[in-house]
């Protein structure tokens, strides 16, 4: 009896213990194909308020590609937080779409993994040719120097929301452009419950976002020429530091931040809470909560001291979405075919203007829906002072490792500890051993 | 192939008719082969069988195998071409003067800690509640259903509810436990820092109790009613009746109630990733999202399959020398 039951505990042990091993693979073909020349799968990202918001505005488009090429496209969009697990388990098994939306800080580690078609001359002819698109975001598609692993599809970067009736409550006349102006308005507003400004202290792309911008502003990026992490520079650690000491020492950011990952800061800043956000093209978020137009302004994001630019004026990372083949698609012509058609003039027009989004091709950027202010500054942003996050494999690395660094000083903060240089080097430097070293 | 499994099963039943039946009289009956007497029931395992092959045996014998491999983004594509690393998997999961297995280390020991907490206190409250609920009295029917609705409630929707909860601004916990009670000076942070440690056990024992309930009530259904009467009888007293006639005949069922509770526990993975992400705070680590991290966030699955193989042998370790514990004690019992 004893025994029976030994071998049932085993057996239940075995298959509880294992469940995280079982990531299993098959052996993918080599390449893509033209087998199945009729249909195509896409996985989308979640671009809209909801998946249904992203299907209204995608199936028409979709519906129109169809005519043109008899090629019927299957949609599926994927909410962010499952979309990079799908990719990689489509990686493993070869069982994935045939065109996909990734984001472009991803692009270098997928690109790594070999799954996507790179885009060298002859396919980006195919689509109208590389000149048509905007550097910065071409940037973002891969590797420097070599053939990119996806085509710029949604164009997005920071901006410095603020609410027109705080300032003026708190007697401030122009919004801020440097961090010591967003400070000292930030000081005049936090008082009685209302906070300066906004952060998502628990989300650690978003934290990487700001402190890989204020890292540039000190003249340091988080990579070496050679792709090697260097986390620890002085550069890197007062970048850190002047973000999470809008908190802990300007006391400008609400503690409660410090836990946000789901966005709170733009319902707060809805509601009067908060009266500046740095955001990436709120202004859709912002209508949905019941916000008019008119109550809010949108200026480039601060610097340390002049006007944006290159170099130490960096005021945003180039921020988008991309669009990839699946290396191992059944329908190699209709996907390119597909891409192409995604960033027409015409599809770009009308793509970006419903996500509120920039085209990253250029000559769909004349159209005067995208030189209302408050996209004109996301587009100017795009094109002179914003730069790419690190095209390097370990990418995504980097974004967990120092983006929990940067979560757990903002706990420090929010439980009144002391963030001091020698913490915050501590923090990155421990992240810096947990990143891959072969 | 419908016939064949019926005209076996009535011919292997024809022993257990006896030499008396009828057929057997009437000399009809032949001596089953002896590949159908010996083979039925493997037969009958058979689907079984192959089922927990492709679920269970074959990833884990893959899991093993990457474990011995490096397998890194580079390799991703196809596994089976990444280079072989030995141990050297295991080396860096347990060089614990390193970043990543002084990680491991860490998070094993906050596992071991929130493991053995929740196990107690699951069982401490659904025993009560059980001993509690044996007494029959009006709206009974309606409280034990009651007790089982964390069970029954999909773990998402109950874990975001708690999230809700515990938030630092706007949640319950705070308000009750700030605002109306005053037992904290000031709004405590429940999602991140220390404290996580609290919540989140708070959420696995609230989800975990009512299975210990359920199986303890079931345990009690078993004791004959006479015995209490015996002991009362005898003058013992509503602790001496739990402590010598209660937990001492539930000890079988509580055997395999810890040891459920403490797999499942051990190996939580829902909870703490809705609760936290990705990224657990470091009082909340547990080893099951920091295995995933591993595997997935870092996408390094060589170095994630030696960590879940150590757990594994660990898990073994640990479900063994529990039965011999406990089945030595339950011989010695029976003498």
């Amino acid at each position: 009896m004893s025994r029976i039951r030994a071998a049932c505990a085993c057996a239940v042990t075995l298959s509880l213990a294992l469940a995280a091993t079982a990531c299993g693979g098959g052996s993918p073909t080599s390449g893509g194909s033209d087998d199945s020349p009729k249909t195509l799968t896409y996985w989308a990202s979640n671009q809209g308020a909801s998946i249904e918001v992203d299907k209204k505005v995608l199936q028409p488009e979709l519906d129109k590609f169809e005519k043109q090429s008899g090629i019927k496209v299957k949609l599926e969009v994927v909410p962010w937080s499952s979309l990079l697990d799908r990719i990689l388990t489509a990686t493993t098994s070869g069982q994935g779409p045939d065109v996909l939306n990734i984001g472009n800080t991803w692009s270098a580690s997928l690109q790594a993994s070999g799954a996507l078609l790179p885009w060298d001359a002859k396919n980006f002819d195919k689509i109208g040719g590389k000149d048509r698109f905007v550097a910065s975001a071409l940037g973002s598609a891969g590797v420097q120097g070599k053939d990119p692993a996806a085509v710029p599809l949604y164009s997005m970067a920071y901006a410095l929301y603020y609410n027109k009736q705080m300032f003026k409550d708190a007697g401030i006349a122009k919004p801020p452009a440097t961090w010591d102006e967003v400070v000292a308005a930030g000081k005049k507003i936090s008082k009685g419950g209302k906070w300066g400004i906004g952060a998502e202290g628990s989300n650690l792309s978003n934290n990487i976002h700001q402190v890989f911008v204020l890292a540039k502003q000190h003249g340091a990026d988080w990579f070496t020429a050679d792709g090697k992490p260097d986390f620890t520079s002085a550069g890197a650690v007062a970048g850190v530091k002047q973000y999470v000491d809008l908190m802990a020492k300007d006391k400008i950011v609400a503690p409660g931040n410090a836990e946000y990952a789901q966005n709170q800061s733009l319902s707060d800043f809805s509601k009067d809470k908060t009266a500046m956000v740095l955001w990436q093209t709120a202004s859709a978020t912002f209508k949905t909560q019941g916000m008019k137009e008119d109550e809010w302004g949108v200026v480039p994001a601060p610097v340390q001291s002049g006007a944006p630019g290159q170099g130490r004026s960096t005021n945003s990372m180039v921020a988008g979405i991309n669009m990839a083949v699946f290396k191992d698609t059944d329908n190699l012509g209709g996907a390119t075919k597909f891409v192409k058609f995604m960033t027409s003039d015409p599809e770009q027009k009308i793509l970006n203007k419903a996500y509120g989004s920039i085209p990253p091709v250029k000559s769909a950027q004349n159209d005067a829906a995208f030189n209302v202010p408050a996209v004109a500054t996301l587009k100017e942003t795009i094109s002179t002072s914003a730069a790419p996050l690190p095209q390097v494999a370990d990418e995504s690395q980097f974004e967990t490792a120092v983006g929990t660094a940067v979560k757990e000083l903002f706990a420090d903060a929010a439980a009144g500890r002391p963030v001091t240089t020698a913490t915050v080097k501590a923090k990155l430097a421990k992240a810096q051993q947990q990143m891959p070293t072969k | 192939m419908t016939t064949t499994p019926t005209t076996t099963v009535e011919r292997s039943a024809e022993p257990a008719v006896g030499p008396k039946s009828p057929k057997a009289a009437g000399g009809r009956a032949r001596r089953p082969g002896r590949i159908r007497r010996f083979g039925l029931p493997y037969l009958l395992l058979l689907p079984a069988l192959v089922l927990e092959l492709l679920v269970h045996l074959v990833p884990m014998a893959m899991g093993i195998l990457m474990s011995f491999k490096q397998l890194t983004r580079l390799f991703l594509r196809d596994w089976t071409t990444a280079p072989w690393s030995g141990l050297d998997n295991f080396k860096v999961a347990v060089d614990f003067d390193g970043a990543i297995g002084e990680a491991l280390l860490k998070s094993f020991v906050t596992t071991c800690l929130f493991t053995v907490s929740s196990v107690a206190l699951c069982w401490v409250i659904g025993t009560a509640a059980a001993v509690f609920m044996q007494e029959s009295f009006k709206g009974r029917g309606l409280l034990r259903a009651l007790f089982l609705v964390p069970y029954a409630l999909p773990v998402y929707a109950a874990v975001i509810t708690w999230v809700f909860l515990f938030q630092h601004d706007n949640g319950l916990v705070n308000h009750v436990l700030h605002d109306q009670l005053g037992i904290t000076d000031k709004p405590s942070f429940w999602l991140i820092g220390d404290n996580s440690f609290i919540a989140l056990l708070t959420v696995s024992v609230w989800k975990g109790w009512p299975f210990a309930f359920l199986i303890v009530m079931a345990g009690l259904q078993n004791i004959s009613k006479d015995l209490y009467e015996a002991a009362a009888l005898d003058g013992a007293g509503m602790w001496q009746q739990l402590r010598r006639i209660t937990l001492p005949s539930l000890r079988p069922v509580n055997q395999v109630l810890v040891l459920v509770l403490f797999l499942w526990t051990f190996n939580d993975f829902n909870t703490p990733y809705v609760m936290f992400g990705k990224a657990a705070p470091g009082a909340a680590d547990l080893i099951s999202v920091h295995i995933y991290q591993a595997s997935f966030v870092t996408w390094d699955f060589g170095t994630g399959s030696a960590m879940s193989v150590l757990l594994l042998l660990f898990l073994l370790v640990v479900t063994g020398v529990y039965l011999v514990l406990t089945s030595r004690g339950r011989k010695t019992a029976d003498v």
